[in-house]
């Protein structure tokens, strides 16, 4: 396995830039890398504890350009289901904020920088690990299964080069976060650009914070890639009105955009000289798999549009036979060199070689027009996107039922769930229970009490029946 | 009900929290108010008041002490 990024290639060019005035040149980077790595000097697993903040890329690029495996988690993650996932897989490293540190009192910090820490672990297994096995990463949020994400390295390579290419992004980009690099999205961003030698604008504040602007601002950021309630959140700030010359690229992924504001944006980037990028992906593809040329967003609104460069589109009809007729709904499936190798759900998992060989079906219900381009029109398994973290309906149901032991069935549409119980006085508890597992704004979760969870003869649950109550 | 009623019922509803909480109470203090909590916040204070928020002073709002002063300016005009 090579190297993912050349950094020597980019020298003194600057790599990152984050919120407080500090930079980081490539050339540094790629030192400041290799110490980390020879520190660690084999490979192995290690949790990294994400922020957007320049000691967790550097420790990201470090790792996974050294052969050493990193399994990249939010470091908000809620403290029970991070030391789940601990035990899960065994790391023999974490690297985590110092500021963290008291979590884990009994290990041993063997190295320092950028704010960051390297801790030993005292786990006696390891895990062996697939040749390939480039990185692990959730299913983009998670209500805490230990489920990870296989990636290779080729997948993070192949994805990262054709998100470049389709975006033509080259070294005087500046994109700024606004989303956690645990999230596949916001890699991806990191990806692809450290690719070209453009420079990381990392911040870890929101779009509703002066600082984020104020930031934007004096940075000159390029790009922004956000999720479609970012853009409802841009739409209530009028950020049609604010002055940002140096914005080139909008970007929307993790869910779908209402067509009205793929209209806005897709309008707004076309009057003011921007491209608006309506983008479709999974964690299970690495992140990319279909995009829509920005000079094709107004005319295509409601569309994700075409498959990435190197990958491509089918549907398939309930009996698997393949969809030729346009407007016709069937399952999407994606093949190309970034559909990852599989899941891993336990500590022997990370010996798995490829079990997908390039052929993911997506669970996403499509259809494409005569010109063929992909619109999503529905969902075949039971999950939500909440501000684009996917929420499994049915592990949600699992978890309420075993932490109160009750009836209970969820349900609802993207970033409004509604949860079902037949016992009024577990409303109150079920819905901080479910806020306190998905660390999601509680704004999402409302707890309806009903007589009866609809069944059918088998005691299957009625899902649809649901549906009247908040349709 | 008087203007601060109103202001405080607008921080009430978005956070789900109850009166007592709202003295000192800035932005990521709790969970609640994060960036989605912050919109539902403006939602709920443009309701109350019948105005249109600037963009600036959206994102100006960065406490609970901090909106009082940006509604008391002269284009809102909210007197507590």
């Amino acid at each position: 396995m090579g190297k993912i990024w050349e950094f020597g290639q980019f020298g003194k060019s600057t790599a990152i830039e984050d919120e407080y005035g500090n930079r980081m040149t490539y050339d540094v980077l790629n030192s400041e890398a290799c110490v980390l790595a020879e520190k660690i000097g084999c490979r192995c697993l290690v949790f990294v504890l994400c922020q957007n903040k320049i000691g967790s890329v550097l420790g990201y690029v470090g790792f996974i350009n050294n052969a050493i495996v990193p399994v990249m988690v939010n470091s908000h993650l809620e403290e029970g289901l991070l030391r789940n996932l601990l035990a899960t897989y065994q790391p023999a490293y974490i690297w985590l904020p110092k500021e963290q540190l008291e979590l884990f009192s009994g290990m041993k910090p063997i190295h320092k920088a950028y704010d960051y820490v390297l801790l030993k672990t005292r786990y006696k297994k390891e895990y062996p690990l697939y040749d390939e096995l480039g990185l692990l990463i959730t299913t983009s949020g998670s209500t805490g299964s230990p489920k990870l994400v296989r990636q290779s390295y080729t997948n993070v390579f192949d994805n990262a080069q054709s998100i470049a290419k389709y975006l033509k992004l080259d070294s005087t980009e500046r994109p700024i976060t606004m989303l956690p690099m645990n999230y596949v999205y916001g890699l991806s961003i990191i990806n692809s650009h450290f690719l070209v030698g453009a420079t990381m604008l990392l911040t870890d504040k929101g779009l509703m914070q002066k600082e984020f602007w104020t930031f934007f601002k004096e940075a000159d950021a390029t790009s922004f890639g956000g999720v479609p309630y970012t853009y409802e959140m841009l739409d209530r700030l009028r950020f049609y009105r604010m002055k940002l010359p140096s914005l080139r690229t909008m970007t929307q992924a993790g869910g779908k955009i209402i067509p009205e504001l793929h209209e806005k944006f897709a309008r707004y980037a076309e009057e003011t000289g921007k491209n608006f990028v309506v983008m479709y992906g999974a964690a299970e593809a690495t992140s990319r798999m279909g995009y829509l040329p920005p000079e094709r967003a107004v005319e295509k609104k409601g569309s994700m549009g075409i498959p990435i460069p190197g990958g491509t589109f089918h549907l398939v009809d309930a009996d698997g036979k393949e969809i030729t007729e346009p407007r016709t709904t069937g399952e999407l499936i994606y093949e190309g060199k970034n559909v990852t190798l599989g899941y891993a759900e336990c500590g022997e998992d990370l010996a798995k070689d490829d079990e997908r060989h390039g052929v993911f079906e997506t669970g996403d219900m499509a259809q494409f027009d005569e010109d063929g381009f992909y619109y999503i029109v529905g969902r075949k398994k039971r999950f939500l996107k909440i501000y684009g973290n996917r929420v499994n309906l049915d592990e949600v149901d699992r978890l309420i039922k075993g932490g109160f032991e009750i009836e209970v069935a969820s349900a609802g549409v993207d970033d409004h769930m509604y949860i079902f119980v037949t016992d009024g006085k577990y409303a109150d508890s079920v819905r901080d229970f479910v806020i306190n597992k998905t660390k999601l704004n509680p704004a999402a979760f409302r707890v309806i009490v009903i007589d009866e969870i609809p069944k059918n003869d088998s005691g299957k649950t009625l899902y649809k029946e649901l549906a009247k109550y908040y349709e | 009900m008087s203007n601060l009623g109103k202001y405080n019922l607008a921080f009430m509803n978005a956070f789900e929290i109850s009166e007592d909480q709202l003295t000192g109470l800035k932005y990521q203090d709790i969970e609640a108010w994060d960036s989605v909590g912050h919109m539902q916040l403006v939602a709920e204070l443009e309701d109350a008041f019948d105005i249109m928020m600037d963009t600036d002073d959206i994102i100006d709002l960065s406490s609970y002490e901090k909106g009082q002063k940006i509604l008391s300016k002269e284009e809102y005009g909210v007197e507590f």
